[in-house]
């Protein structure tokens, strides 16, 4: 199901330890701690291998993130927003990532623009609970999707390169 | 002079007030035919009576108190194929109090019109509350109360804990949920509300391919509960976490949503008839027993434990799990979409905790983390 150079990526993430959700008060801060340092070496490893492709932050409790990713085709970079909530059944149930300015170009996608991670990784999630953090979720669940997704969807006219969003 | 907050207060207050209007406005070319409340459900045979083919229960002999069944309330979390359903079937009986709480990206739409309930005129409004428009028309004598909203996020499950705990009529808590929701995640939300509250509840699914649906009966505390007993594994043992969700991809069919929620409800009202029963044999038994069955609460010690059966904490630190794979016996067709861990196929994750970075977390604060986050 995992490809080596993904095992490889994956391995390098380290793996989070305290099954907590945002209901457990002391036990989340714990959970969030390590949900950070995950994320921190997961954009780390991918600054160093040159393929850094998002940012994220969160509200002070850490229960709902913002951020930005992109992709790059044919030398242009295409960027959009990416947000979630953590639910309260987390890490038992996985995130649910969303692209909101892609709803409605793609049927890979739910309501309010929640990317499809039924197929490819909510399995992997449900058998690592509580191992897997946010930092696995882009790596398995999003980074796949917008591999496939955006290519298709510029061939298609329906994500059109815009000369601002260049740093 | 007024305020910027005030006027936009007042804007608000005028936009729902526009909404309530251009509610009523479309039933307004039916609402002619619109009935008044009844106080007291009558038992007189007369066409021009809604509760006398219900009253006739009673003198069938199948139940006998029907008009009780307006105290009692019901939680309906999910109206689509099998909420709306179920939701119009209890108030047609009649029932006292309808929720209807719904996630907040649902609307109606014309994907929807292959189920039983909703109309074409209806696309693009709230579930909810066309749903409750349309119920309140039905029958006037039921409550209604409806949240438009995701129970899975924190600040609505506060909310919605607090409804189950106090959304009855006489502001006690609920007498059932009913969860009609399409997926793993809002069901696991039910789940632990209804756990941590202690409340009784059905849940009801309905299969990806259409044709096979389930519904299941949970007491939180006496029945092990659907995160343990999902049930697809006590059906078929295929872990419920592979099931899909509705939406982009998921078959259906109304002939098994109307057969699901025939069955929710049918279920409701026995189970209402059976409380009233237990009850009145209580109140009959009352007095002598009481004693006796103080008496009888020690603490129960199991003579023997042959099979080793310990309480085991999950919360917290979980190292490896030594999961095997169960022999699973699946009908043809069916596949199951990952199998449980085991040793072989879990080598890669065990390969990268033996790694382990060396990072102490009792070093850093998480200000300082978000910090670092923010400058990479």
């Amino acid at each position: 199901m995992v490809d080596e150079v993904t095992k490889k990526t994956l391995a390098s993430i380290p793996l989070l330890k305290t099954k907590a959700g945002p209901r457990e008060k002391d036990a989340w801060v714990q959970r969030l701690k390590e949900e950070y340092h995950a994320l921190i070496k997961y954009v780390q490893n991918n600054k160093e291998a040159g393929n850094d492709w998002f940012r994220l932050e969160s509200n002070k409790e850490g229960t709902k993130w913002f951020g930005k990713c992109w992709h790059v085709e044919n030398l242009l970079k295409y960027e959009f927003d990416v947000e979630f909530e953590i639910p309260i059944t987390y890490p038992t149930t996985a995130i649910e990532i969303m692209l909101p300015e892609l709803e409605g170009k793609t049927a890979k996608m739910y309501r309010g623009g929640r990317i499809c991670l039924t197929d490819h990784f909510k399995p992997l999630w449900a058998r690592n609970v509580p191992k897997f953090g946010i930092a696995h979720a882009m790596a398995l669940g999003l980074g796949p999707w917008l591999a496939i997704e955006i290519p298709d969807l510029i061939a298609n006219g329906k994500v059109t390169y815009k000369e601002k969003q260049q740093e | 002079m007024t305020s910027v907050e005030e006027l936009q207060l007042k804007i608000k207050e005028l936009e729902e007030k526009v909404k309530e209007l251009s509610l009523k406005n479309q039933e307004h070319n039916v609402s002619s035919h619109a009935r008044a409340k009844i106080d007291h459900m009558s038992a007189e045979v007369v066409d021009s009576n809604p509760y006398s083919r219900l009253m006739a229960l009673k003198r069938m002999g199948i139940v006998e108190n029907y008009e009780k069944i307006r105290t009692y309330t019901v939680a309906v979390v999910g109206v689509g194929g099998v909420g709306s359903v179920t939701a119009e079937m209890l108030t047609r009986c009649g029932i006292g109090k309808v929720k209807l709480i719904l996630f907040d990206y649902d609307k109606v739409e014309l994907a929807n019109m292959n189920r039983l309930f909703f109309q074409p005129h209806q696309a693009g409004l709230s579930k909810v509350d066309a749903a409750a428009n349309t119920l309140q028309f039905i029958n006037p004598d039921v409550t209604f109360e409806t949240h438009n909203y995701n129970v899975t996020t924190l600040e609505n499950f506060e909310h919605f804990m607090g409804r189950l705990k106090s959304g009855s009529l006489s502001e006690g808590p609920v007498d059932l949920v009913l969860s009609c929701v399409d997926n793993y995640e809002a069901r696991m939300a039910v789940n632990r509300a209804c756990n941590e509250l202690g409340q009784t509840w059905f849940e009801s699914g309905v299969s990806e391919n259409a044709v096979s649906g389930h519904i299941q009966f949970l007491i939180p505390g006496e029945i092990a509960c659907f995160d343990c007993a999902p049930p697809l594994v006590v059906a078929s043992q295929i872990d419920e976490k592979t099931l899909k969700k509705e939406g982009v991809c998921a078959a259906s069919l109304p002939t098994t949503m109307g057969i699901v929620a025939g069955l929710l409800v049918q279920n409701v009202l026995k189970k209402r008839q059976e409380e009233y029963r237990k009850r009145k044999q209580e109140e009959d038994a009352s007095g002598q027993n009481v004693e006796e069955a103080k008496e009888e609460e020690v603490v129960v010690v199991h003579e023997d434990n042959e099979w080793g059966i310990s309480l085991v904490d999950e919360s917290s630190n979980v190292e490896s799990d030594s999961k095997t794979s169960s022999g699973l016996h699946l009908s043809q067709g069916i596949r199951v979409a990952f199998e449980r861990s085991t040793d072989s196929s879990n080598k890669d994750t065990e390969a990268l905790e033996s790694e382990g970075d060396g990072w102490e977390e009792a070093e850093v604060s998480l200000d300082d983390l978000m910090a670092q986050m923010k400058t990479l």
